[in-house]
């Protein structure tokens, strides 16, 4: 459906991507992952034609070179909606159904279809001010979906909802592109709407992609440090593998076996960090805790090395100040390549 | 943005530079001497002096009375708003000459003022300075008012609420959204009184003179090219250098911003202050403006025989003792909608396709054209109609005898209006917006019609008024310029009044209060659509 | 939103609207007549004065089967500016409206070609100043004279001024009004009258006496006589308080055709020894598209039909010895009968420094 090949875009010395590869699959769900300012709003807005780029964008197998916008054919959801103010929520969502010439019956029936669709049937006559956040989200949703784009590209779709609201929708989007069939490129920074959206996450650092997995293998196997940062994994420290140990400097730390040895980074993922009495593991004090609903965060001071962040039980979490040793668990230690570009 | 470019080179640069050329150009040798023979006369240094000083202190008059006025219109809601904001426009578009006559009424011998206080203003620059604030009102009203109405009064109230005093809040939030708008404004009634010429004639006296007048002096009377030439350039460098500094000044200031509807932001005043505000606005609106229009109506009714309708049922006939006209009087009203109508028609294209093109343009020529959009407001009629007849003279435009020259001429006139008004507002329309259309697949003049025109479906509005409202009582170009006779309204008023006798006397005024009240008509009409349609925007 | 296409997109919908107003230029210049090859049409230039009774106009096409179209374009003085400026390549055939003070100007200029109009013979000698080379032809005259208010020097018991000297005398201190000679021309023919009664050496004097008995100058014709005269009607209106004013001779009637209902005698009257004749010309242009047509109308325009129906559109005086003076003239006008002249060659001479000279005096 969607091929780029090697899209760059400078904004003066700045380059804001750099020789991006992609593909999208038909029906496929492809979320861009990546923090503010790594070029993934950018890499929308030159598959939509509406940024300049060097090299190529193939839709459907076609080059889109000289192919201007409203030839496209591909829907995009802009991150603060952009629904025009002065029209209502039916002159919304059929706007792009008169761009093609549907006729005035169509329309209305795509309107309500539509929606319905969306959750929101009968709301064709309110004004778009008189709208919740939500419910702007859902018609900005119905507006792009109208004309039946090939491509249906969302820019943060959920990016200033709340949580719950933001939680529902996602779950509503999966299925609603499962069962339309769309084919999605979805534009995010949080990993979390991400992971419950796409088949397939591309993680962006700098104008680059970093990796490009399903969710589980990007959640379970960061390709760099940069992305298991990105994800919120700050257990990172320098190691020197040998056999089935790490040398690190909170001590000695256990490999799956077979792991490539010698120098690289290591990350121990907080829930492999596992709270032991005192004289069982590396000692270290509680410097605080954070309650994060089936799970606390506890921050860890260890006598050697870097702070630690570990997972623990609410039971279980100890008071700050408390006195505690950590062990860790193999299976949650990942093995990052060196960083030698990064300081 | 070819085409404005096109326009402006065919129907102005060309026609002034040729003019402007026949003057220095003696010969095949350019006479430079002359310059600086013309700009050492100290006649000629006393006129430079005297047409800046003037046009700045009617600036600052203009701003310190109207701008009062454009926050109550903007704000409040009061009963007869709608009526008021047409009645200040309405001596922006009167023609000079029976303004002139109307503001003698206020200032002049048996004047209002004379009666309370025995001051008379009469041939003194009072008189030019207060007539200006007269005719510039509706600019100020207009332009700052039209965005203030749209400014969204809750960043005042964040300030407000962060610790701003009202009049702190006011000045660090509002003026400086404000700013383009003000400085739009101030510009044109810069440019407005530093070309001022009829104004000036009537009721300065021969003592007081403008580079305007000057030009027209050298050029109709004198046939002095060179000298014409010289101080059309001395003119040109004035208006390039206020162009400048403007262009400067929104730069520094624009910004994007948040606009509301304004129907949301005006309410009914409250408190003591805002009340009394209110009626100090109103009663220098009635003192500065409905009094002298006032006047024109009361002379036009009054005939020898008591108050009565005699002089407009005379405006019907074909003159009553031997033809005056080739056409009766009120058929001027018809030639002038016709003239008007073409005119708002063309400015708004050139002028609607200009701001759209210098709002998704940067750098510096795009800027220069932005100001050269507004020269024609610098340049003297008689100079671009003395240029239209020695450059449109041959096929396959010769217009030279054309009735299109005149809405021509006038749209000249128009353009720089519908550009200043619609520039702020479409440079405030998201751009996303925009985007969001073309990515639903609207072609970019789709996406201009669909997104941007229901958006400044105001500006327009205002945009058109103007242009209409100018060309209406435009009278330069329609003088000057060669045309079969089907004479404008202010042509025919200028006719009448040049002639003796009770029966033209009166028949001038009535023409002139019908012309009063089309631009009326006209504006309150304006004012209705917007209002009709406030809900949609 | 690429640039180009933004381009494209203006680049049409502007060659769309030039085109309209194109079309709109082509279908008007269609009945011009200039475009036509036998054209039938014969355009007049003239100033924003220039008016004919139709039914006159009618009789000439009648007669000749030309049409008269005409192009008016601003004062006497602009409009003949812009026929120089045009010579050669003139937007009509035949211009109307040059005057004594500006004949100079036009002939040095070569602005026409010669014609001995027929009728001619019918027109006093002392209003052809070209009489040697017929490039004009004589079509009018009118008087710049001071007018008075009856009412005021009644109520006052004061008699009226006749003469330019009178006008300096104590009695008549602070009642005149006149117009500014660099702009307006009745007030310029009212200088060139001193420059002609008092000579070069002392009509600056005269001005002097007059600047200090009190004389008031502004701009226009429409301003002393609407608005600062008190014996005109718009000046009663514009409680306008100076007796005397600088006007033509043919104001007092004008004011009793133009009022309702009408008066047995004028309000005003003239000081017959303060005018300065006005006498304006027509000619054939050169370059004229229509020279026959163009004869034609110099002809009629000397015909007795033309001269009689002239006064009372124009309010000036016929040159035709056969045509009748309108009753009104007769019974309400005041007979001019020894006006102030100079020499066109000398206005053109002196002209530029007389105005500068005066401006200094008077202005000042």
């Amino acid at each position: 459906m969607l091929r780029l090949e090697g899209v760059s875009v400078r904004f003066g010395a700045r380059a804001a991507l750099d020789a991006v590869d992609l593909e999208v699959a038909d029906h496929e769900t492809v979320c861009v992952l990546g923090p503010s300012g790594s070029g993934k709003s950018t890499l929308l807005r030159v598959v939509a034609g509406l940024q300049e780029a060097s090299g190529k964008v193939f839709l459907d197998g076609t080059d889109q070179s000289g192919v201007p916008v409203h030839r496209r054919g591909v829907g995009l959801m802009f991150q603060d909606h952009q629904l025009f103010p002065q029209r209502d929520v039916a002159g919304n969502v059929a706007f792009g159904l008169r761009m093609r010439g549907a006729g005035r019956a169509e329309q209305v029936r795509r309107v309500a279809e539509l929606l319905e669709l969306v959750g929101l049937p009968g709301a064709q006559g309110r004004a778009i001010a008189a709208l919740s956040g939500g419910e702007q989200q859902r018609v900005a949703l119905a507006r792009a979906l109208a004309p039946q784009p090939k491509l249906l590209m969302l820019d943060e779709p959920l990016g200033q909802l709340d949580r719950g609201l933001r939680e529902r929708l996602v779950v509503e989007l999966r299925e609603l592109f499962g069962q339309l069939g769309t084919t999605v490129l979805a534009v995010t920074h949080d990993q979390g709407e991400a992971f419950a959206l796409a088949d397939r996450v591309v993680v962006m650092r700098e104008g680059r992609v970093a990796q490009v997995g399903t969710p589980l293998e990007v959640w379970q196997r960061p390709a760099s440090e940069f992305v298991a940062r990105f994800l919120g994994f700050d257990n990172v420290v320098s190691a020197t593998v040998s056999g089935e140990v790490a040398d690190t400097p909170w001590g000695k730390v256990p490999v799956v076996p077979g792991a490539l040895q010698g120098e690289c980074r290591l990350l121990v993922r907080p829930a492999g960090v596992r709270l032991v009495p005192v004289d069982d593991g590396l000692r270290c004090t509680v410097r605080a805790r954070t309650f994060r609903g089936h799970h606390v965060a506890v921050i860890l001071e260890p006598a050697v090395g870097p702070p630690l962040e570990a997972e623990c039980p609410p039971a279980e979490a100890p008071d700050a100040g408390a006195t505690v040793g950590a062990a860790f668990t193999a299976g949650d230690v990942v093995l990052l390549p060196p960083e030698p570009d990064r300081a | 943005m070819a085409g404005p470019v096109a326009f402006f080179a065919v129907f102005f640069a060309y026609p002034v530079a040729a003019i402007v050329g026949r003057g220095l150009d003696v010969g095949g040798a350019w006479q430079f001497g002359r310059i600086g023979e013309v700009l050492g006369d100290p006649d000629i240094l006393q006129v430079l002096w005297f047409t800046s000083w003037q046009a700045l202190a009617s600036t600052a008059l203009t701003l310190l009375i109207a701008l009062p006025g454009a926050y109550v219109f903007a704000r409040f809601d009061f009963p007869g708003k709608q009526l008021l904001r047409a009645a200040v426009t309405v001596p922006f578009v009167l023609p000079t000459v029976v303004v002139g006559t109307a503001f003698l009424a206020l200032l002049g011998r048996g004047g209002m003022l004379d009666q309370l206080w025995g001051v008379r203003l009469d041939t003194t620059v009072w008189a030019i300075l207060l007539a200006h604030v007269f005719f510039n009102y509706a600019v100020v009203v207009r332009t700052v008012g039209g965005l203030w109405s749209q400014l969204d009064p809750r960043q005042e109230e964040a300030a407000r609420v962060l610790g701003a005093s009202r009049f702190a809040a006011w000045r660090k939030v509002t003026l400086p959204a404000l700013g383009p708008a003000v400085a739009a404004a101030s510009l044109m009634v810069f440019l407005f009184t530093f070309t001022s010429f009829g104004v000036v004639q009537i009721l300065g006296g021969p003592a007081f003179s403008t580079l305007e007048v000057e030009i027209y002096r050298q050029t109709a009377q004198l046939l002095d090219l060179p000298t014409a030439a010289v101080l059309t350039l001395a003119q040109f460098a004035a208006v390039g250098a206020i162009l400048a500094l403007h262009a400067w000044t929104v730069r520094r200031r624009e910004s994007a911003l948040r606009l509301v509807d304004p129907a949301q932001t005006a309410r009914r005043p409250r408190g003591a202050g805002q009340w009394s505000l209110l009626s100090g606005v109103v009663a220098s609106v009635a003192a500065l403006i409905l009094v002298p229009l006032g006047v024109l109506v009361q002379r036009s009714l009054d005939t020898p025989g008591g108050y009565g309708f005699g002089y407009y049922q005379a405006l019907q006939s074909q003159g009553a003792g031997g033809g005056t006209f080739l056409v009766p009087p009120v058929d001027a009203i018809w030639n002038s909608l016709q003239y008007a109508l073409v005119a708002t028609a063309i400015a708004l294209v050139i002028g609607g396709l200009a701001a759209a093109a210098l709002t998704r343009r940067a750098g510096p020529l795009v800027r220069g054209f932005d100001a050269l959009l507004m020269l024609p407001l610098g340049v003297s009629a008689v100079t671009v109609g003395f240029g239209f007849l020695i450059t449109l003279d041959k096929p396959p435009l010769d217009l030279r005898s054309s009735w299109i020259l005149v809405p021509l001429a006038q749209a000249l006139v128009g353009v720089p209006f519908v550009v200043r008004t619609m520039l702020p507002v479409l440079r405030a329309v998201d751009g996303r917006l925009r985007e969001a259309a073309a990515v639903l697949g609207a072609s970019p003049l789709r996406a201009w019609r669909e997104v941007d025109l229901p958006m400044v479906r105001r500006a327009l509005l205002v945009a058109a008024g103007f242009a209409f409202a100018v060309s209406l009582g435009e009278f330069g170009a329609t003088v000057f310029i060669a045309r079969p006779d089907n004479p404008t309204l202010p042509v025919a008023v200028a006719r009448l009044l040049g002639r003796a006798g009770d029966l033209n006397y009166g028949q001038a005024m009535a023409l002139s209060t019908i012309l009063m009240l089309v631009c009326a008509v006209s504006l309150l009409v304006l004012e209705r659509i917007r209002t009709d349609r406030s809900g949609e925007f | 939103m690429s640039t180009t296409t933004i381009t494209r997109m203006t680049v049409t919908a502007v060659a769309a609207a030039l085109g309209v107003t194109t079309l709109a230029a082509c279908g008007s210049s269609d009945d011009s007549g200039s475009s036509g090859t036998k054209s039938k049409t014969v355009t007049l230039v003239s100033h924003d004065s220039f008016a004919a009774s139709p039914a006159v106009l009618k009789e000439f096409t009648k007669e000749t089967g030309y049409t008269v179209k005409v192009l008016k374009s601003g004062d006497a003085g602009a409009a003949l500016n812009q026929e120089i400026l045009t010579k050669g390549s003139p937007r009509g055939d035949v211009f109307f409206g040059v005057d004594n003070t500006l004949l100079s100007r036009a002939l040095d200029n070569g602005l026409f070609t010669s014609y001995t109009a027929k009728g001619l013979d019918q027109v006093s000698a002392d209003v052809q100043l070209d009489a040697g080379k017929h490039r004009v032809t004589p079509i009018d005259s009118g008087d710049i004279c001071v007018n008075y208010d009856k009412k005021y020097f009644a109520d006052h018991k004061i008699a009226v001024p006749q003469s330019f000297d009178d006008l300096v005398k104590p009695e008549y201190k602070n009642l005149l009004v006149t117009e500014n000679a660099a702009t307006s021309s009745p007030g310029l023919g009212f200088l060139l009258g001193t420059t002609a009664k008092y000579g070069d050496s002392g009509w600056e004097s005269y001005w002097k006496k007059l600047k200090a008995n009190g004389v008031k100058v502004v701009d226009g014709w429409e301003q002393a006589y609407n608005e600062e005269f008190s014996g005109s009607a718009g000046g009663k209106k514009a409680k306008g308080d100076r007796p005397l004013v600088v006007s033509y001779a043919s104001s007092p009637p004008v004011e009793v055709l133009y009022a309702k209902p009408q008066p047995k005698t004028a309000p005003t009257g003239v000081a017959t020894g303060t005018c300065f004749r006005q006498i304006e010309f027509a000619g054939l242009l050169d370059g004229a598209k229509n020279t026959a047509g163009g004869k034609a109308l110099i002809d009629f325009l000397v015909s007795k039909t033309f001269q009689e129906d002239m006064p009372l559109n124009m309010f000036v005086d016929p040159v035709a010895k056969n045509a009748k003076v309108p009753a009104l003239f007769t019974e309400f006008g005041a007979k001019v009968t020894d006006p102030e002249t100079v020499a066109p060659d000398t206005i053109a001479k002196n002209r530029d420094q007389w105005v500068k000279s005066w401006s200094s005096l008077v202005l000042k």
